[in-house]
C-alpha cells in the first residue's frame, strides 16, 4: 500500500458541488502532479466537512487537520506551495470552525458512559453513510444472517435490558410475548411520544442519530415477526419528524427497509405518526388508539399489546432510547451490555438534567450512579450556589426526593421504593427558593389537565388533589385537608385504568412525606417559607436602598407603585398582583418580599 | 353565490384535496383533521360535515376526535397563536412570571382570541427545549430565554 504523507478530504456535499469542489478536485490534481507530489498526497472525496452554504467548497488537510474553506480553483497553486512545499498554513483560508454552542449536549462529563448517545453531534442525521462509518446496520446484517429470531430474543433477555420508556418490562420477554402470540399480520411500534415536561432525550436521539433506532426496530421486527413497522411521533418535534422521515427514505433506498432486506427473506417496512398534541398517548393502549385514528384513551390491560395490539394484532412497542440500545447489544455482545448498572437494572439511562442545576442539558450515565454524582459532579451543582431542596424524577408522574436521599443509586427499584419512578428520564432540580406545595400544585394541574377522562378516580381525583392544594397555595387549607389529600391519593392509585392516574397522585405523596413542615407553614402560619405563593406574601419597598428611580413604576402592569422621582416610592397593597416585576426590575434590591 | 358561499365552497374543495391526498380511512382521521386545522387554522362544522360524507364516519365521531387533541382547534383561531409552555423546567426558571407578563400584555385568559383577530393565547405542553426555558412559541417562532421584560418587545415583532 501505498504512503502518503497527506490526505486531503474534499467535501462534495452537493452544495459544495455545485459550487465547484469537483473544479477544486481536479485542478488540485494538476497541481500536485505539476509540483511532482501527486506520490506524497492522497486525495479523498468526502461528506461535508462543516456548513456548506458558509464554508463550502472546503477541505481539511491530515495529519494537520487544517480546515481551508471558501476555495476556488484559482487558490489551488498557491495552497499547493504554501502548504504542501513550504508547510506553512495559509492563514487567508484557513477557518477556525466556529463551534457551536449545544446548550443542550455537552462533552462528556467524567461519570457519563455514551452508548445511546454516542453519535448525537457526531454525525450527519441526515446522512446514512455518516451512520454506516459508525458500524451502522452491522448488527441487523449480523442479525439477519448469523441468528433466529429466538437468538435475537435470548441475548436481549441475557443483556437484561428493561423498558426505557419508564416502567422497566425487561424487553426481552416483550419481544417473546409478541412472537409467541398467533398471527400472520403483526406490528412494532416506536413509543416517541415524548410528553413528560423536561424530557427530551428521545426528540434529541430522533433528531441526531435516528438510524440507531430504525436499526433497532427491524431488528426487533425480525425477533418478533413483523412486516410494518410505526414510529409514533409527537408533533411539537416537527425536526425529528423530518429527520426520521428523510432517515426511512436513505434506508429504503440502500435496501435495508422494504421487501427482502440484505437479500434475505425478511422484510419490513416503516412509517412516521404524527400526534395532535395529547399527552396520554404516550400510555402505550392510548398510542394504539390515536395510530386508529381515534381518541387517544387508554383501555384496560389484559389483554396486552403483545397479544391484542394496533387493529387487534400481535404488536411489539418499545421506546426510542430501547431500541437504540439493540444494534449496541447485539454489535458488543450482551456481557458488554450487562456489566454496566446495578444487578436489575443493567446498561445506561439518559436523562434530561433541568431546573435549577449549573449544568442542564443531556447527561447519559449507568445505572447506580447516585442523585448527589448527578447533581453535583455531572450537573455541576446548583445554580448561584443556592442550597439544594429537591430533585424531581419521573416528569409528572414521579416524585419530589429531599437532600436526604441524595446518596441513593439510581435504578427501577430504588427509586420506586422511595416514593419516585425512573420515569422517561426527566429530572428537575430544585433549590431552596422552591415552593413544595406549589410544586404539588403545579404538578397536578398538569395531571388533571391531560387527564383523558375516561375514568372517574382519575378524572374527579386529579381535579379534587389539585382544589385543596390551591386552597392551601391561598392560605385556606386546613388540617383535614392534609388528611384528605392522602387518602384520596391512595384511592386514585389503586383505582385509575392506566399509568398516568397511577401515578398522579405521587408528587403530592411524596412532598406530603418530605415537605410535611412545609405543608404546615401554609396552614397553620399562613406562610410559605419559600415565598412563592402569591397569596401569602407581600411585596414592599425599603426606604433606605430605594433611590426614587422610578423602574418599578414604569413596570408595575396595574401602577400599584406610586413616589415622586428620588423619593421612596410605595407599593399599594389593594391594587399589587405580586407578579413580581418590580423586584426582577430594581437594581437596588430595595424590594423585599415577606 | 353569496361570498359566504363562495368561500364555503373553496372550503369544500380544500378538504375534498385533502382527503384524496392523504386517504379517507379511519387511520388517515388524524392526519386529515391535522391538515385542515394547518390550512384553516380551526375545523369548521362545514368542514366536519363534508369529512363525515367523505370518509363516511359520523359527524359525532370527527367532532369527539377533533374535541381531543389539543393541536386540532374546533373554534376559530386568531392570526397570530402563541404557546406558552406550562411545564415544570420551564416553571421553575421564571415561567410563571413571564405568563403573567404575556397575558397582561395581551388581555387574554389562556384560550381566548383577541378581539381583533390578531392573537390567541393558548398553554402547551412541553415544547422539549428545556434547555432554554422558559419558552413561547409564537406561530412557528421559539423564543427562549424569555423574561418578563422582553415580552412586549418579542409581541411587538407581529402585525
Amino acid at each position: 500500500m501505498a504512503f502518503y504523507r497527506s490526505t486531503v478530504l474534499v467535501s462534495v456535499d452537493p452544495i459544495c458541488v455545485e459550487k465547484g469542489a469537483y473544479e477544486l478536485i481536479d485542478s488540485l490534481q494538476d497541481e500536485l502532479i505539476k509540483q511532482g507530489l501527486i506520490d506524497e498526497v492522497q486525495i479523498l472525496e468526502t461528506t461535508r466537512l462543516g456548513d456548506p452554504t458558509v464554508y463550502g467548497p472546503d477541505l481539511t488537510i491530515y495529519p494537520e487537520g487544517t480546515h481551508y474553506t471558501n476555495l476556488t480553483f484559482y487558490d489551488v497553486p498557491r495552497l499547493v506551495e504554501e502548504h504542501f512545499i513550504k508547510g506553512r498554513i495559509l492563514k487567508q483560508y484557513a477557518a477556525v470552525m466556529t463551534d457551536t454552542i449545544d446548550e443542550e449536549l455537552s462533552t462528556p462529563k467524567s461519570k457519563e458512559i455514551r452508548v445511546v448517545l454516542r453519535n448525537i453531534g457526531e454525525i450527519d442525521p441526515r446522512n446514512i453513510e455518516d451512520y454506516f462509518a459508525q458500524d451502522g446496520y452491522l448488527a441487523l446484517g449480523h442479525v439477519l444472517s448469523e441468528m433466529s429470531p429466538d437468538d435475537v430474543i435470548q441475548e436481549i433477555l441475557d443483556a437484561k435490558l428493561r423498558g426505557r420508556g419508564g416502567a422497566g418490562f425487561p424487553t426481552g420477554l416483550k419481544w417473546r410475548f409478541a412472537k409467541q402470540s398467533e398471527g400472520d399480520v403483526k406490528y412494532v411500534i416506536c413509543n416517541a411520544d415524548e410528553g413528560d415536561p423536561g424530557a427530551f432525550m428521545n426528540r434529541r436521539v430522533l433528531e441526531g442519530d435516528p438510524h440507531s433506532v430504525i436499526e433497532g426496530m427491524a431488528i426487533a421486527a425480525y425477533a418478533v415477526g413483523a412486516r410494518q413497522g410505526y414510529i409514533y411521533c409527537r408533533a411539537e418535534y416537527p425536526i425529528a419528524v423530518s429527520t426520521v422521515n428523510l432517515a426511512i427514505k436513505q434506508a429504503r433506498s440502500f435496501g435495508l427497509l422494504g421487501k427482502n432486506i440484505m437479500g434475505t427473506d425478511f422484510s419490513f417496512d416503516l412509517e412516521v405518526r404524527v400526534g395532535a398534541g395529547a399527552f396520554v398517548c404516550g400510555e402505550e393502549t392510548a398510542l394504539l388508539a390515536s395510530i386508529e385514528g381515534k381518541r387517544g384513551e387508554p383501555r384496560a390491560r389484559p389483554p396486552f399489546p403483545a397479544v391484542k395490539g394496533l387493529w387487534g394484532k400481535p404488536t411489539n412497542i418499545n421506546n426510542v432510547e430501547t431500541y437504540a440500545n439493540v444494534p449496541q447489544i447485539i454489535l458488543k455482545g450482551a456481557d458488554w451490555f450487562a456489566s454496566m448498572g446495578t444487578e436489575k437494572s443493567k446498561g445506561t439511562k439518559t436523562f434530561a438534567l433541568a431546573g435549577d442545576v449549573k449544568n442542564t442539558g443531556l447527561i447519559e450515565v449507568p445505572f447506580g450512579i447516585t442523585l448527589r454524582e448527578i447533581v453535583y459532579d455531572v450537573g455541576g451543582g446548583i445554580k448561584g450556589d443556592k442550597k439544594f431542596k429537591a430533585i424531581q424524577t419521573g416528569g409528572p408522574m414521579g416524585g419530589c426526593l429531599p437532600e436526604s436521599l441524595l446518596d441513593l443509586p439510581v435504578d427501577y427499584e430504588t427509586l420506586g421504593q422511595a416514593g419516585s419512578i425512573m420515569g422517561s428520564g426527566g429530572m428537575i432540580v430544585m433549590d431552596e427558593e422552591t415552593c413544595m406545595v406549589d410544586i404539588a400544585r403545579f404538578f397536578m394541574e398538569f395531571t388533571q389537565d391531560e387527564s383523558c377522562g375516561k375514568c372517574v378516580p382519575c378524572r374527579v381525583g386529579t381535579h379534587r388533589l389539585l382544589e385543596i392544594l390551591e386552597g392551601i397555595c391561598e392560605g385556606r387549607g386546613t388540617e383535614e385537608d392534609l388528611v384528605e389529600l392522602q387518602e384520596l391519593s391512595d384511592q386514585i392509585r389503586q383505582n385509575s385504568l392506566c399509568g398516568l392516574g397511577q401515578g398522579a397522585p405521587n408528587p403530592v405523596v411524596s412532598t406530603l412525606e418530605h415537605f410535611m413542615d412545609e405543608y404546615k407553614a401554609h396552614i397553620y402560619e399562613k406562610r410559605c417559607p419559600a415565598k412563592v405563593c402569591r397569596s401569602l406574601i407581600k411585596f414592599e419597598i425599603i426606604d433606605g436602598p430605594c433611590t426614587g428611580c422610578t423602574v418599578c413604576a414604569r413596570n408595575c402592569p396595574v401602577s400599584a407603585i406610586s413616589g415622586e422621582r428620588k423619593e421612596t416610592h410605595i407599593i399599594d397593597q389593594d391594587i399589587c398582583i405580586k407578579c413580581g416585576i418590580c423586584y426582577q426590575v430594581c437594581q437596588f434590591d430595595a424590594i423585599t418580599i415577606s | 353565490m353569496t361570498s359566504d358561499g363562495i368561500k364555503e365552497a373553496e372550503e369544500v374543495n380544500s378538504i375534498r384535496k385533502i382527503v384524496a391526498n392523504i386517504g379517507s380511512t379511519r387511520a388517515d382521521l388524524i392526519p386529515v383533521l391535522q391538515a385542515i386545522t394547518n390550512k384553516f387554522g380551526y375545523i369548521s362544522q362545514p368542514a366536519i360535515k363534508e369529512l363525515s360524507d367523505l370518509m363516511n364516519l359520523p359527524t359525532k365521531e370527527i367532532m369527539s376526535v377533533a374535541t381531543f387533541y389539543r393541536m386540532l382547534s374546533t373554534q376559530p383561531r386568531g392570526k397570530h397563536v402563541i404557546q406558552f409552555c406550562e411545564s415544570a423546567p420551564c416553571h421553575v426558571v421564571g415561567g410563571r412570571e413571564v405568563f403573567i407578563a404575556l397575558k397582561d400584555a395581551l388581555n387574554l385568559e389562556p384560550g381566548q382570541t383577541s378581539p381583533d383577530n390578531k392573537w390567541t393565547l393558548i398553554t402547551t405542553s412541553c415544547l422539549g427545549v428545556c434547555g432554554i426555558g422558559p419558552v413561547i412559541l409564537i406561530d412557528t417562532d421559539l423564543y427562549g430565554n424569555v423574561t418578563p421584560d422582553q415580552v412586549k418587545n418579542i409581541l411587538s415583532r407581529y402585525d
